[in-house]
């Protein structure tokens, strides 16, 4: 069973979704990793405003390769979530709804993801290939200096992702190995 | 004596860079093709489902088959009758890996310094290991390695007491620590022997060898065999996300090492592992 979801994520959507859940969104996401993340932080400390509308957006923790000729985007697989861990509870309690990337999170992301009703999604690590598809546009928004690692504004049609961590704060990645555990 | 040209090395280079992150090799196809039989999950079984497909249509629509391709590591076995003629042998190799980087279509993701953290526009420089050998021909083996894997990957310097157990119990722990950060199911490669170096070394090496082939040691081989069995009895699964594939193959090389030290390299590698070799 899938569901469909528009993004940004509405409060109402965000509730509904459940660890575990095979979930197809559409909609505007943007992608932002580590060094987007550290100058996000930057911004904030000294009071300046963050690249884009941050409450109810979705961040891909992603950094593509380059398009061909004529095409939105190279592959565009998730990277490894924990590296943002230190940036994301500030993100979240600003309004953040939602992050889609690849394995474990952090105790404090947890708490923050709780706190402020937001989800986790994981995106197929190492099929980046088969991601881009569901990308129909890219816009570099921000950071355009930091290239692959700048952030960029995606349309996306049903971008398939799992809900690893919903606002309950339930863990898929703790539950699910455990069924299988010899 | 017999002189090969660096120009040889830069256009083979480039020309493995680029095939190897839009196909993987017979080796890795099959193993994948085996775990979608096999995996009891059935989210475990539509992720690898999934990854075939990414695979097709990284082949057929020339795109990378992941975003992350990787630092170029490369593999030079140097026949010592060779003499090389017409510049740097190392400047050659790094020209191969920026025309491939560049011409391929695929990212940049290398830094000119770890603390300043400046992109070099053009994943230069490789990682080259070079080997001295009899004979008068040149192997160069590439293998881009991304880093949500390599993040994960560990070293022990283990005591001789701990044992084939303590090697097992480490191999296992590394996997189970690394979890779904390392895009599962993933090629472990271990280095058990030899020095802090020598053994991260072996297990990088181990990583090339391809996914099915076991070594020619008898006990070596069976560990190999145990330690899949054992990883794949950790449930991570597909994705991370639970189920009976957590790695396609356990690779595992060895060398003499001192009286008091049992040193393991485990160099977890997602299931994008691509490795490429060429005589010249």
């Amino acid at each position: 069973m899938e569901k469909r979801i528009r993004v940004p994520l509405s409060r109402e959507d965000a509730l509904s979704l459940k660890a575990g859940d095979y979930v197809c969104l559409t909609g505007t996401i943007y992608t932002a990793r580590d060094a987007a993340h550290k100058r996000m932080q930057e911004a904030l400390e000294r009071g300046k405003p963050l690249p884009f509308d941050i409450r109810g957006s979705v961040i891909y923790y992603m950094g593509p390769s380059p398009a061909r000729e004529g095409r939105p985007i190279g592959s565009a697989g998730p990277t490894t979530a924990s590296r943002m861990d230190k940036y994301t509870p500030a993100l979240l309690d600003l309004g953040l709804a939602g992050m889609i990337g690849k394995g474990r999170r952090s105790p404090a992301v947890r708490e923050a993801v709780m706190r402020n009703r937001a989800v986790y999604f994981a995106a197929v690590g190492g099929a980046g290939a088969l991601l881009s598809k569901a990308v129909t546009s890219a816009e570099v928004i921000a950071y355009e200096d930091l290239g692959t690692e700048a952030i960029r504004k995606l349309t996306v049609e049903d971008l398939p992702v799992i809900v690893c961590m919903d606002a309950e704060g339930t863990d898929l990645y703790e539950t699910a190995a455990e069924e299988y555990r010899k | 004596m017999r002189t090969v040209q660096v120009s040889h090395i830069t256009d083979a280079i480039k020309e493995m860079c680029i095939q190897v992150n839009y196909e993987l090799s017979p080796d890795m196809r099959r193993v994948f093709e085996e775990a979608e039989r096999t995996e009891r999950s059935p989210l475990g079984r539509r992720i690898l489902g999934q990854l075939s497909q990414n695979l097709e249509i990284a082949a057929s629509d020339r795109i990378p088959i992941c975003q992350d391709t990787g630092m170029a590591v490369v593999f030079l076995e140097i026949g010592q009758e060779v003499h090389f003629e017409g510049g740097s042998l190392e400047d050659a190799v790094n020209e191969g890996i920026r025309r491939g980087y560049g011409e391929g279509y695929l990212r940049k993701s290398v830094v000119d310094d770890p603390i300043l953290r400046k992109n070099t526009g053009d994943n230069t420089p490789g990682v080259i290991h070079c080997r001295l050998v009899p004979g008068d021909q040149v192997k160069i083996t590439v293998a881009p390695k991304g880093f949500g894997s390599e993040n994960m990957s560990r070293v022990f310097m283990l005591k001789p007491a701990d044992g084939i157990e303590g090697v097992k119990n480490a191999v296992v722990a590394a996997v189970e620590d690394a979890g779904p950060n390392a895009c599962p199911p993933m090629v472990v490669g271990v280095g058990i022997g030899g020095t802090f170096e020598k053994c991260a070394l072996m297990a990088k090496h181990a990583l090339t060898r391809p996914a099915g082939e076991h070594s020619q040691i008898p006990w070596v081989k069976e560990l190999e065999e145990e330690l899949l069995s054992r990883i794949n009895g950790t449930g991570i699964g597909p994705g991370g996300l639970g189920g009976t594939t957590t790695a396609l193959a356990v690779n595992v090389e060895t060398y003499p090492t001192h009286i008091a030290g049992l040193p393991v390299a485990v160099n977890i590698c997602c299931h994008v592992n691509r490795h490429i070799s060429a005589m010249l």
